[in-house]
Formats: structure tokens, C-alpha cells, sequence
């Protein structure tokens, strides 16, 4: 069997002066090349920190204790930092989740779009800016010749984080890391967003992380999802099993606390406190059977 | 284009605005302050009737309101009067002058800049190690200590215990002067005499360094906070995913967004400089428009202190309407008119 695209084992991370507050707890994932795999969570159970670590942009505060992260086989965490920037500048791109932020305001689109094609592909400015034209259009953006030259600010939410599609397909990396790329976007923006990025990733058979708290949008673009709760997997598995018989009272609460678009009268149900006190206890036996092993 | 024209034509109204206040406030306040510039003219025997006289030539006997009147309308024709002391067209003295104050003052800005600048991005790149903690320290003693503290070690060090460099004057005496402008480092370099530019560079090092210093200190502070905030934003986030290096990062999408608010605050620090020429071109002799206001207020020479305070209020609200133009420019937003 050929590695993974990208393997997650056993990872832990921490924060706290020594260490001592865990934030990831023993997650392991798989994803396999072409496949979009959704992270979903309340907030602060750790999608960002598992996105960031494969990106290896965690914050100074918080640290890996242990497990891997491969991609292709290849350890990122014991790879030296300038190997590991080349080796995810050119194979690892990002859909951030606030696009009025994530695009940098004194630069044209143009720079931004080109930027990194001309550093990994080593593209002429001519064949950069072809190239970023094809990807304008190839996100339906109306007049990508105005568009380049244009200044993030005179763009819509919208059409910012289009720009930031196209920029996270245009080296063809193996893996798109979306966090929560369409919370910040009006409602009717975010259909369209989340459909792009689909018709993208199937596209250029690209693998996708995809970060959400919301079960519904996975239900709409992942094959595959984990379920976390403090940092620790509640469930995992095909979206397709995971909606059809959810194992864990946490999915099953999460699912009724979704707007149901073919039901669309349902009110939401909130999390009933029971499940979390039920996660809690589960975590706290985690933690004493692994402090019982130290 | 039309942000830019807009803010030109309200600057330049407002210019008028100032500099005829400033005109007025000086003038009075030279007239209501003690010293009789004619007492200093003449010595102490002189007769009543002689000082009459001499007073008279200058227009000193009229009412103020008058002698303002004929100041002022012969500063709208170009005439500034002739300075008492000197007993030369004051208009001639400033246009002398003038240019040496400007070499120094624009070089010292240079030098400010890019020492400044280089040393906020240094400690940038060095953030969170022990490096940034020493740049920090360095820079905030840089920040106490003021220009003619720095001109008077550097006579010291370098004019005395180790004399390497001249101490005083703008160039060699010795060598003829065979300028036609009074720009004389422009000069001599686009005329491709080198020497004689590099004579006048060794008088300029230590005043410009003297006055280059404070400001570099204040441009690293304000440049060095405006950087590590455009470090964190998600901009830069996505560029360090990217794969771009940490000096990019810093250079290529830090640097453009933190120069705006550090240039608006580096341009009032830099009408300080040019105040602080008054002093340094004081203590290296360099003949500039500083030298010659200390010379001007102990002479009570009132027709060239006006003269003087017009240039000074002149340069300073040209070098506000520089970085305001700058900041539009520098600013796509703002350039937009958004
Ligand atoms: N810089 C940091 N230092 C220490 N702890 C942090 C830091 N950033 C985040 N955390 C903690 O890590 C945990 C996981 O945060 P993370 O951002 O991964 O959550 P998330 O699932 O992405 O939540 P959200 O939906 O709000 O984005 C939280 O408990 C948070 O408080
Ligand atoms: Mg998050």
C-alpha cells in the first residue's frame, strides 16, 4: 500500500509554562490523495491547532509533545525549518478564513497571485501573470484583467477570498488547509464559496483539510470527517456512516444542533449539557489512563 | 492624482495661513522684547543724534504697525531688507546659506532613514531571541541622548583623541571655491569632482551623523512596533504558507504596510532636526542658516531674524506637506480616495 497523503500519528500538543495543559490528544488521521477530510468541533476543541501544525505555523505558546506528521512518508517534524518551508511553500497552501485580512493591502492581486508561482515554478512575469489570469477565471471572477490590478480593498468579501482560492490552486499543491473559510462571508456568498472550493479540489484532484464547526457544510463537501472534542477525537470516518449512524452522542448532538436545509421549519436543538459532561468524563479517564502509564 | 492635487491646493492655502502668522508673531515679539538692535550697531559714545539717524535708516522710528507694513510689503516683493550686522541683502545671506543647511539636513534625513530602517527590520527579524533585547536596550539609550550631545562626543573622538575627521567648516579653505551654486556637494558630484566632494562628505560626517542619530532612534522605536504588528497579521500568515523566507516576509509584505504610520510620525521628529541644526552647525562652524540665526538673535539684527524664521517656518511646513503627499502615495486606500 502507497503512504498517505498525508499521515497524522498520535499527536499531542500542549501549552502552559511546562507543558502541562494538552490541546491535542493523541489525534491520528489519514488522508489518502483527491480527499477532503473535514475537522469539526465547538470552538477551542483544536481544528485550527491540527491545521497549523501541518502547516508547522503553530503559536509560540503551543508545543507538539509527540506523535507525526507525514506527508508523502516525509516527517515534517523532524525536517530542519527551511527544508520543511520549501518542501509545504511548494506542496501546502492555505484558504484562510477571513479573507478581508488575508490578503495584504499595499500589494496588487496581481503580486499576490504570482508571487509564488515565480518562486516555486520559477515562472517569468509573463507566464506568472497568464497563469494567474487562467485561475481568476477558472474561479469565475468576473474581469480578472481589472481584478489584477486592483487593490485588495476595492474587492468584496466575496470576491477576496475567490483571489485567495485561486492562490492556494495555483502551484497544484497535493493539500489545501480551508479553516473555516466561508464563516466570515454572508450566507448566501458562502453556498458558492463552499461549491468552488469542491469543484476546485475535484478538479485538480487536490486533498483538502476542511475546518468547520458546522456538520452540515461537511455533509456537503468532506468524504471523510473527524469529530473533535478538547482535542481528542469523539469520532471518525466516511461523512456518509458518520451522518447515516452517528456512534458517538456528541455527533448525534452536533447533527441536531445543524440547520437542516430539507427541514427547513426545524428549530435548532442546542448541545443538551449531558453530552458535554459525558466528552468531559470521557477525556478526564483518557487522561488518567495516560498518566497512569507515565 | 485628483487626492493629491486636492491636498496640495489646501497645504499650499494653508502655508500662506501660517507663514503670514508667523510673520506677525515674530515681528512683534522681536519688538516687545528688550535689546535695541541700533545700541549694538553703534558703540557707546555715540551722540543722540546719530542714533536718530541710524535709526530712522532703518525705519525703527516709525509706529510698528507702519514698519510691519513696509516689511511685509517688501517681503511680497522679494525684498527682506538689508541685515543690520552683516550690512548685506538679507535675501542674498539666506540664499548662501540656505543650500548648506539643506545638503546637511537632507543627507542627516538620509542617513536617519536608512540606519533607522535597517536597524527596525534587523530587530524584526531577530524578534523573540536575545538579539532583539539588546537592539531594544541599545535604541532606547539612542533615544535620550540629544544632538549636541552626540556633536560633542563625536568632537572628541573624532576631532580630538582621534582626529580622523575635520572638525570644522563646510570644505578645505585652502581649496579655491569654484562653485557657480552655493549647492556645493551636488555640485562638485555632478560635476565629477570627487575630491573636492569627498573633502566636503569628512566635513559633513560628524554634523549629520550628530543630527542623523536621534532621529534614526525614533524611527527604529515607531518603525520596529509598526512592523512586529504587520508580522501578525493574517496576511503575512498566509505568505509565511506560502514558503517565503522570514526576510521576505518582513521586507516584502511587512515593511510597505508599517512605513505609513512610521512616516507620519518620523516627519514631525524631522522638523526637530531641522531645529537642531541651529545648534550643530553651531558647534562644527558649518555655515548654514543655523550658524546664522545664533549670530542673528545675539546681533539683535531683526531684519535678518525675520528673514531667517520665514525660511525656518517655510521648511518646516514643506517637509509636513512632503509626508503627507507620501502617506497618500504610500497608501492605496488613501491614493484612491476610498
Ligand atoms: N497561542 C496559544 N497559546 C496557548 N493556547 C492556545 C493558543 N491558541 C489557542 N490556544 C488554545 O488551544 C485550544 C484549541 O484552539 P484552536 O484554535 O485549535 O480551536 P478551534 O477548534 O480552531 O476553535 P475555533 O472554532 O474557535 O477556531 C483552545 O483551548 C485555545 O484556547
Ligand atoms: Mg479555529
Amino acid at each position: 500500500m502507497t503512504a498517505p497523503l498525508l499521515s497524522i500519528s498520535h499527536l499531542n500538543a500542549v501549552t502552559g509554562r511546562n507543558g502541562e495543559t494538552p490541546i491535542l490528544r493523541d489525534v491520528s488521521l489519514d488522508i489518502a490523495a483527491g480527499e477532503v477530510h473535514g475537522l469539526v468541533g465547538e470552538s477551542g476543541a483544536g481544528k485550527s491547532t491540527i491545521a497549523k501544525a501541518i502547516l508547522g505555523i503553530l503559536p509560540r505558546g503551543i508545543r507538539i509533545a509527540s506523535g507525526s506528521i507525514a506527508l508523502e512518508g516525509v516527517d515534517l517534524l523532524t525536517l530542519d525549518a527551511s527544508s520543511r518551508r520549501k518542501l509545504l511553500g511548494a506542496t501546502v497552501s492555505l484558504i484562510p478564513q477571513d479573507p478581508l485580512t488575508a490578503l495584504n493591502p499595499g500589494r496588487r492581486i496581481e503580486a499576490q497571485l504570482t508571487d509564488g508561482l515565480r518562486l516555486w515554478r520559477g515562472l517569468s512575469a509573463a507566464d506568472a501573470r497568464l497563469r494567474a489570469l487562467q485561475l481568476l477565471d477558472e474561479v469565475q471572477m468576473a474581469e480578472p484583467e481589472r481584478v489584477m490590478k486592483a487593490f485588495p480593498h476595492e474587492l468584496s468579501g466575496g470576491m477576496r477570498q475567490r483571489v485567495l482560492i485561486a492562490a492556494a490552486f495555483a502551484l497544484e499543491p497535493k493539500l489545501v488547509i480551508a479553516d473555516e473559510p466561508t464563516t466570515a462571508l454572508d450566507v448566501t456568498v458562502q453556498k458558492q464559496i463552499l461549491r468552488l472550493i469542491r469543484a476546485m479540489q475535484e478538479r485538480h484532484g487536490t486533498g483538502v483539510v476542511f475546518v468547520t464547526h458546522d456538520l452540515g457544510v461537511v455533509a456537503q463537501i468532506c468524504d471523510r470527517a473527524t469529530l473533535l472534542y478538547m482535542g481528542k477525537t469523539m469520532e471518525q470516518g466516511r461523512v456518509k456512516d458518520l451522518l447515516d449512524a452517528p456512534r458517538h452522542p456528541y455527533t448525534r448532538a452536533l447533527m441536531d444542533a445543524c440547520p437542516r436545509y430539507d427541514q427547513p421549519g426545524r428549530g435548532l436543538a442546542p448541545v443538551p449539557e449531558t453530552v458535554f459532561a459525558d466528552c468531559r468524563a470521557e477525556i478526564a479517564a483518557f487522561d488518567r489512563e495516560r498518566a497512569g502509564h507515565v | 492624482m485628483r487626492v493629491i492635487a486636492a491636498v496640495l491646493a489646501k497645504r499650499i492655502g494653508m502655508a500662506i495661513v501660517t507663514l503670514f502668522g508667523v510673520a506677525v508673531v515674530v515681528f512683534l515679539l522681536l519688538r516687545v522684547a528688550p535689546g535695541d538692535p541700533v545700541a549694538m550697531m553703534i558703540g557707546a559714545g555715540a551722540s543722540a543724534a546719530d542714533v536718530a539717524e541710524l535709526r530712522a535708516r532703518y525705519g525703527l522710528d516709525q509706529p510698528l504697525l507702519v514698519q510691519f507694513g513696509i516689511w511685509l510689503a517688501g517681503v511680497l516683493r522679494g525684498d527682506f531688507g538689508v541685515s543690520i550686522s552683516l550690512h548685506r541683502d538679507v535675501l542674498e545671506l539666506l540664499s548662501e546659506r540656505l543650500p548648506a543647511t539643506l545638503e546637511l539636513a537632507t543627507a542627516a534625513c538620509a542617513v536617519a532613514v536608512g540606519l533607522g530602517g535597517a536597524i527596525a527590520i534587523a530587530g524584526t527579524l531577530v524578534r523573540g531571541r536575545k538579539a532583539e533585547a539588546a537592539v531594544d536596550g541599545v535604541n532606547g539609550l539612542m533615544l535620550a541622548v540629544p544632538d549636541f550631545v552626540w556633536a560633542l562626543a563625536f568632537v572628541l573622538v573624532l576631532g580630538v583623541l582621534w582626529p580622523v575627521l575635520p572638525l570644522s567648516g563646510r570644505m578645505d579653505p585652502s581649496v579655491g571655491v569654484p562653485f557657480v551654486s552655493h549647492f556645493y556637494l551636488i555640485e562638485s558630484l555632478l560635476r565629477g569632482r570627487f575630491a573636492i566632494a569627498g573633502d566636503i562628505v569628512a566635513h559633513m560626517v560628524m554634523p549629520v551623523l550628530a543630527l542623523a542619530l536621534p532621529l534614526a532612534a525614533v524611527i527604529v522605536r515607531i518603525l520596529k512596533e509598526a512592523l512586529s504588528e504587520a508580522m501578525m497579521q493574517d496576511y503575512v500568515l498566509v505568505a509565511r504558507v506560502k514558503g517565503f523566507s522570514e526576510s521576505r516576509l518582513v521586507i516584502g509584505e511587512a515593511l510597505r504596510n508599517a512605513v505609513g504610520p512610521t512616516l507620519a510620525l518620523t516627519g514631525v521628529q524631522f522638523t526637530f532636526l531641522i531645529g537642531g541644526t541651529v545648534i550643530v552647525e553651531r558647534i562644527f562652524a558649518y555655515p548654514g542658516i543655523g550658524a546664522m540665526a545664533i549670530d542673528a538673535v545675539i546681533n539683535r539684527d531683526l531684519p535678518l531674524i525675520q528673514g531667517l524664521v520665514l525660511v525656518f517656518g517655510a521648511l518646516f511646513i514643506l517637509v509636513n506637506l512632503a509626508v503627507d503627499l507620501g502617506a497618500v502615495a504610500l497608501n492605496p486606500r488613501l491614493r484612491h480616495g476610498g
